[in-house]
């Protein structure tokens, strides 16, 4: 038994090592993808790059003033209208567990979440482009309340069936009826997971490029109408990537860090709230 | 004993099931007033659901139904709105069950605010320093009313869950294990409150451990396989038991 044992040791070692390097092997594209930005976009990020609105090709600098505004009301739009309904169908699916509709709406829910986001920017454009006969913030932040939709209910849903049993017993046993039941317990002890939730689907839309390209279409102007074209950080990067001009190269290298920034922070603080409930 | 017992609460002939499983067969009791009775009775015998048919818990389960009769102070208990009855009938579980989002001052008074009944400020006052003061809570949180309820020790917790369901004047407390979770100090604090409460409310309390019945009942029931086996005085059921389960149960034959 014994003679074995370095030899055993030796194979533990060994295995740990491999399992340590595979484990490694996902982080080196982040990596890279940081150091490339940080190399790349860091030199042209600056004040006025943040707070100037951009200028004609051939002129330098000038900023994406319009984008970062564009995409916090995209955002913002996209939220007031998928929120609200994503929470309460969430409540729905939470409560009513066993039925058959509830069943459906899962599915539904899922496949929705599988679908290509070009799909639905196709589906904001023939709804409300078409109709209105232009591009604007609305259609663009439809498509992005799409999106969102799904992630809000299924997490809605989970961290509201991990409220316990008892809490509800508690409530209804002080003769306290099932839907004052659900919006001033279930609801409230399930509040940091469901703003998890909403916070983890606005950082996912805020990167979405595919359905805004022909639904908010983009805007060099500062534009705060829901009714007009507006620009958003993801079309910048593309339309400045895709220019002939050098110097918009370099704006869109800082523009994808500027983004990169703005997803991390969302992602910061959804995580920071998860681990207020780890707390409890 | 003690003259002509008062009755608060019926049932001829209550029944109940989850889907086609008949859990009570047919039970037939009488809760005095301001005694303490204790149910007892070997696991999977049905304390729990007999107890939960007395405030209309049992139907929240999905598929759980209730036949036959239960009066509360005269009243046809199945004709009245559930919502009404659970708050005439309070109820401690077997687990200590605060509200994790409210404070101390705030779980007292769930019953109020949950139910969208607004009170003055000095009447909120007044409510939680009694309710905290019969669950023997009181001098212990006087000066952290303010913070989580959860923050307390499991046996303050029930202690807490005690007052929040004495602060809504139930008629009626029912106690669903309410030690099995906790240690043996913190078991000893309750049983002493449970003898104290019946001044005020009548409790009926379910256990599985016979001492406790013992220590804390007035009135005794003995529940067997969904049937009430014997009731009567705790005295005189442990003495002279009249069936012979109830005796084989006692001497801990079985259960």
């Amino acid at each position: 038994m014994n003679k074995n044992l370095p030899r055993r040791l030796g194979k533990d070692r060994a295995a740990t090592l491999v399992v340590f390097l595979l484990a490694i092997i996902p982080m080196v594209p982040l990596f890279l993808i940081l150091l490339q930005l940080v190399m790349k976009g860091a030199t042209s990020l600056n004040l006025q790059f943040l707070t100037s609105l951009p200028r004609p090709p051939g002129e330098t600098g000038g900023g994406v003033l319009n984008a970062i505004a564009g995409s916090v009301i995209l955002v913002t739009l996209a939220s007031v209208m998928a929120v609200p309904t994503g929470i309460l169908a969430g409540i729905y699916l939470a409560e009513y567990r066993d039925k058959i509709l509830p069943h459906a709406i899962r599915v539904a829910a899922d496949l929705l979440q599988g679908t290509p986001s070009i799909v639905i920017g196709i589906l904001a454009y023939a709804w409300v482009v078409r109709p209105m006969h232009h591009f604007s913030a609305l259609a663009g932040s439809g498509a992005l309340a799409i999106i969102m939709l799904p992630v809000i209910v299924r997490t809605t849903e989970e961290v509201l069936v991990l409220v316990p049993k008892d809490l509800r017993e508690a409530a209804l046993a002080l003769g306290v009826p099932r839907w004052r039941m659900i919006l001033k317990v279930v609801l409230p002890t399930g509040m940091v997971g469901v703003t998890t939730g909403v916070l983890l689907s606005m950082a996912r839309v805020a990167g979405e490029t595919a359905p805004l390209l022909f639904t908010a279409f983009g805007n060099p102007f500062l534009s705060w109408k829901p009714t007009e074209p507006i620009d958003a950080m993801p079309l910048v990067i593309f339309n400045y990537a895709t220019s002939p001009y050098p110097h918009w190269w370099r704006q869109a290298w800082s523009a994808s860090l500027l983004l990169i920034a703005m997803v991390v922070l969302l992602n910061i603080a959804a995580r920071l709230m998860a681990r207020k409930i780890g707390g409890r | 004993m003690r003259g002509a017992m008062e009755e608060i609460l019926k049932t001829r002939g209550l029944k109940a099931y989850y889907g086609e499983q008949e859990i009570l067969r047919g039970i037939d009791m009488t809760i005095p007033r301001n005694r303490v009775t204790a149910i007892m009775g070997p696991s999977g015998c049905g304390k729990t659901t007999l107890i939960r048919c007395f405030n209309r818990m049992h139907e929240a389960t999905p598929g759980a139904r209730i036949e036959g009769k239960i009066w509360l102070e005269g009243k046809d208990l199945m004709s009245m709105n559930p919502i009404q009855v659970r708050r005439m009938v309070g109820m401690v579980f077997q687990k200590p069950n605060p509200f994790p989002t409210m404070s101390i001052y705030e779980n007292v008074l769930a019953g109020y605010r949950l139910n969208g009944i607004k009170l003055k400020r000095q009447e909120e006052q007044r409510i939680v320093e009694e309710a905290l003061k019969k669950a023997g809570l009181w001098d212990e949180v006087k000066d952290s009313l303010r913070r989580r309820g959860t923050f307390l020790s499991g046996g303050q917790q029930q202690r807490l869950c005690i007052a929040r369901a004495l602060a809504v004047n139930p008629r009626l407390l029912l106690m669903d294990e309410p030690t099995s979770a906790l240690d043996p100090k913190a078991t000893r604090r309750v049983e002493e409150l449970i003898g104290h409460l019946k001044e005020t409310v009548t409790v009926v309390v379910v256990t599985h451990n016979v001492a406790q019945a013992g220590r804390v009942a007035d009135y005794t029931a003995f529940l067997y396989w969904g049937e009430l086996i014997e009731f009567g005085p705790t005295s005189r059921l442990f003495t002279t038991p009249q069936d012979p389960r109830t005796e084989e149960y006692l001497t801990g034959k079985f259960g």
